[in-house]
C-alpha cells in the first residue's frame, strides 16, 4: 500500500543552533519549539495526539514534561537517521488512521564545555560498558567522535573512485556559503574557501577538521497531519510523496562488505517508486552530513549522480541555494551545526519544509517542488 | 593490575562475552591467529558471535588463519579518542582484509607512517605482547617473497 501524498508537514519551528546555550535546559528548548510549531501550523496544543522524539529524550518523558497525552508515541533509535525517520513513521501512522497530528521533536541544550571536560576527566577511570567495540576497536586507538570511521570511508572512496581533497572541500565551501546566509546557523556570516578547508588540520588523515560537524545546542519541531486536514490549515502543505527505510547494512562501519556504499541504495528506490517520480525530477536535496564523505556517498547511492562521480559533480556544480542543484540549503550540519539529541539530522527535514513551502527567505532556491531528504 | 606492573597504559581488550572469545585471545598469546568458521555453511565470519550470521546456526569452530591480508582502508590518527594513545601519533587505525575473506580493525606497525601506507598493500600478521595476559593481533607490510 502506498502512502503517496496522504500526509503533509503543516508547520515547523526552529531555534538558532549554537555551540552552547548555558542558560537553557533541554526541556525548555523542546517546549519553545513545540509552542512555535503549533502556532505556525495554526493548531492548538490539544490537537497534538502523536509524539516522536529521539532515543536520548524518550517520548514518554518528553510527553510528560510538555504536558502532552499522545495516543501514539515513539522514540526513534536509528541514530542520526532518527529525524528523517520520524517523518516517514508519522506519515505511515497518519495514513493508517491511528493518529491525526504528530509532533516530531528533536534537540538538546548540551552541557557547558567546562562541565563536559570535567565529566570526561571523571569518567577516565570509570570504564564504558563492555561491548564488541571495547573488545575489537578500543585497544587499537580509535579517533575522537566518529571521525575515524568516516576517515576510513573517505580513504576508501578516494582509492576506489579517485575523489580528490579539493572536491571534498568544495562541498564544505558551498554549505558554508549557505550557512553564512542563515542567521540560525552556528557558522552564520563565516564562509570559507577551499584553501581554508585544505589548510585545516587533520583530526585523522585524510579527514580535515572543517569536514566535520560542530556539536551544538538547539531544537527543531515539525507537525505532520493528513493531506485532508492540511487543506484547512494556513501553511501551504509540504506533502510527503514517498518514504523508504530506515534501512541498515551495518552498525559497525568496518563490517560492511562495501564500505563506500550506504543503505540509501535500498531506501531511495523505495521512496522514489512510491512518489512515482524519477530521480532527475528532484529539484534539490537535504542530505545527512555529519562528515563530507557520508553525504557524498549517499547522494551517489540515491542516484543523483552515478556511483563514484560525486567528486567531479561537486567540482563542476554550484550546489548553493543559488545553484543549479541546491544541496543542504541551510548550510547542513557542516555549516549550521549538529544539534544534540539527534537534532542534527532533523534540520534537513526543517529546511526541506521551508524550501517546499517557499519560506526560505533570502535562501529560497528557484525551483523547490520536489526535495529529497536523507537522514 | 597487570597494566600497572607492566607499564602498559592503553586500554586492554574488554570482551562483552569473555567465554565466547577466550580461544581467540589464548591463541593470540601463542602467536596464532584463529577465526570463527561455520562448517555448516562454509563461512568465515568476524567478529565472533554465538550464531553464524549467514545460517544462524551455532556450533561453529575456530580455524587457524593464514595471517595474510590486505590493507582495505586506513586513517592516520592525529587526535585519538583515548589520551593514552597520544604518545603514538601519528599511527594507523586500519581495516584489515584477511585472505579468508573477513575484515577486522587493527594497527599497521613496522611501517613508515603515513608515507609507507597504501590502500590494498599486502600485509602479514604480527603479535604484540602488550602485557603478561594480553597479546594484540596487528599487521605489518608483507615481506617481499
Amino acid at each position: 500500500m502506498s502512502i503517496r501524498g496522504k500526509a503533509a508537514i503543516v508547520g515547523f519551528y526552529e531555534l538558532p543552533t549554537r555551540k552552547e546555550m548555558p542558560d537553557r535546559t533541554t526541556f525548555g528548548l523542546l517546549a519553545e519549539v513545540t509552542r512555535g510549531a503549533i502556532l505556525d501550523a495554526g493548531l492548538k496544543k490539544d490537537d497534538i495526539d502523536g509524539l516522536i522524539t529521539s532515543e536520548q529524550f524518550n517520548s514518554l518523558t518528553v510527553a510528560e514534561a510538555l504536558g502532552l497525552q499522545p495516543r501514539f508515541n515513539i522514540s526513534m533509535t536509528t541514530h542520526g537517521a532518527s529525524g528523517a525517520t520520524s517523518i516517514a513513521t508519522a506519515a505511515e501512522a497518519i495514513a493508517a488512521g491511528v493518529v491525526d497530528y504528530v509532533l516530531c521533536l528533536f534537540g538538546e541544550s548540551r552541557p557547558r564545555s567546562s562541565s563536559r571536560l570535567r565529566s570526561v576527566a571523571e569518567s577516565r577511570d570509570a570504564l564504558p560498558p563492555r561491548s564488541r567495540t571495547t573488545e575489537w576497536e578500543v585497544p587499537y586507538g580509535p579517533v575522537i567522535a566518529m571521525n575515524g570511521w568516516y576517515g576510513l570511508m573517505k580513504q576508501r572512496h578516494m582509492f576506489e573512485y579517485g575523489t580528490t581533497q579539493e572536491q571534498f572541500a568544495k562541498m564544505v565551501v558551498d554549505q558554508r556559503f549557505n550557512a553564512s546566509k542563515n542567521i540560525n546557523a552556528v557558522w552564520y556570516e563565516e564562509p570559507v574557501t577551499i584553501d581554508d578547508v585544505l589548510n585545516s588540520r587533520f583530526t585523522n588523515d585524510p579527514l580535515h577538521l572543517l569536514e566535520s560537524v560542530m556539536p551544538c545546542s538547539g531544537a527543531h519541531a515539525v507537525i505532520v497531519t493528513s493531506a485532508e486536514r492540511a487543506k484547512s490549515l494556513p501553511n501551504p502543505p509540504a506533502y510527503i510523496l514517498g518514504v523508504g527505510g530506515p534501512a541498515t547494512r551495518h552498525d559497525i562501519i568496518w563490517h560492511d562488505e562495501d564500505m563506500t556504499t550506504t543503505p540509501v541504495v535500498d531506501s531511495a528506490p523505495t521512496a522514489l517508486q512510491m512518489a512515482e517520480i524519477n530521480i532527475n525530477e528532484v529539484d534539490l536535496a537535504q542530505f545527512y552530513d555529519c562528515y563530507t564523505i557520508l553525504a557524498m556517498a549517499c547522494l551517489e547511492d540515491a542516484g543523483i549522480v552515478p556511483k563514484g562521480d560525486i567528486g567531479s559533480f561537486y567540482q563542476d556544480t554550484d550546489t548553493t541555494f543559488n545553484g543549479t542543484f541546491p544541496i543542504n540549503t541551510d548550510g547542513g550540519q557542516i555549516g549550521a551545526g549538529q544539534t544534540g539529541g539527534t537534532g542534527g539530522g532533523f534540520r534537513h527535514v526543517v529546511e526541506a519544509t521551508r524550501q517546499v513551502m517557499g519560506r526560505g527567505g533570502i535562501r529560497q532556491a528557484s525551483k523547490t517542488d520536489i526535495c529529497m531528504v536523507n537522514g | 593490575m597487570s597494566q600497572e606492573t607492566t607499564g602498559y597504559e592503553k586500554p586492554l581488550p574488554r570482551p562483552p562475552e569473555p567465554e565466547l572469545t577466550a580461544p581467540f585471545w589464548e591463541a593470540a598469546k601463542r602467536h596464532e591467529l584463529i577465526l570463527p568458521h561455520c562448517a555448516q555453511c562454509d563461512n568465515f565470519f568476524w567478529y565472533p558471535r554465538e550464531a553464524c550470521p549467514r545460517c544462524l546456526q551455532s556450533g561453529w569452530s575456530w580455524v587457524t588463519a593464514s595471517g595474510k591480508a590486505r590493507l582495505h582502508t586506513y586513517t592516520v590518527v592525529r587526535q585519538p579518542a583515548n589520551p593514552s594513545f597520544a604518545e603514538d601519533v601519528p599511527y594507523a587505525f586500519a581495516v584489515i582484509q584477511l585472505a579468508e575473506g573477513v575484515r577486522m580493525m587493527s594497527n599497521i606497525v613496522e611501517c613508515d607512517i603515513p608515507d609507507g601506507l597504501e590502500v590494498n598493500m599486502p600485509l602479514e600478521v604480527v603479535f604484540d605482547d602488550i602485557d603478561n595476559d594480553w597479546t594484540l593481533v596487528k599487521f605489518k607490510p608483507a615481506s617481499a617473497n
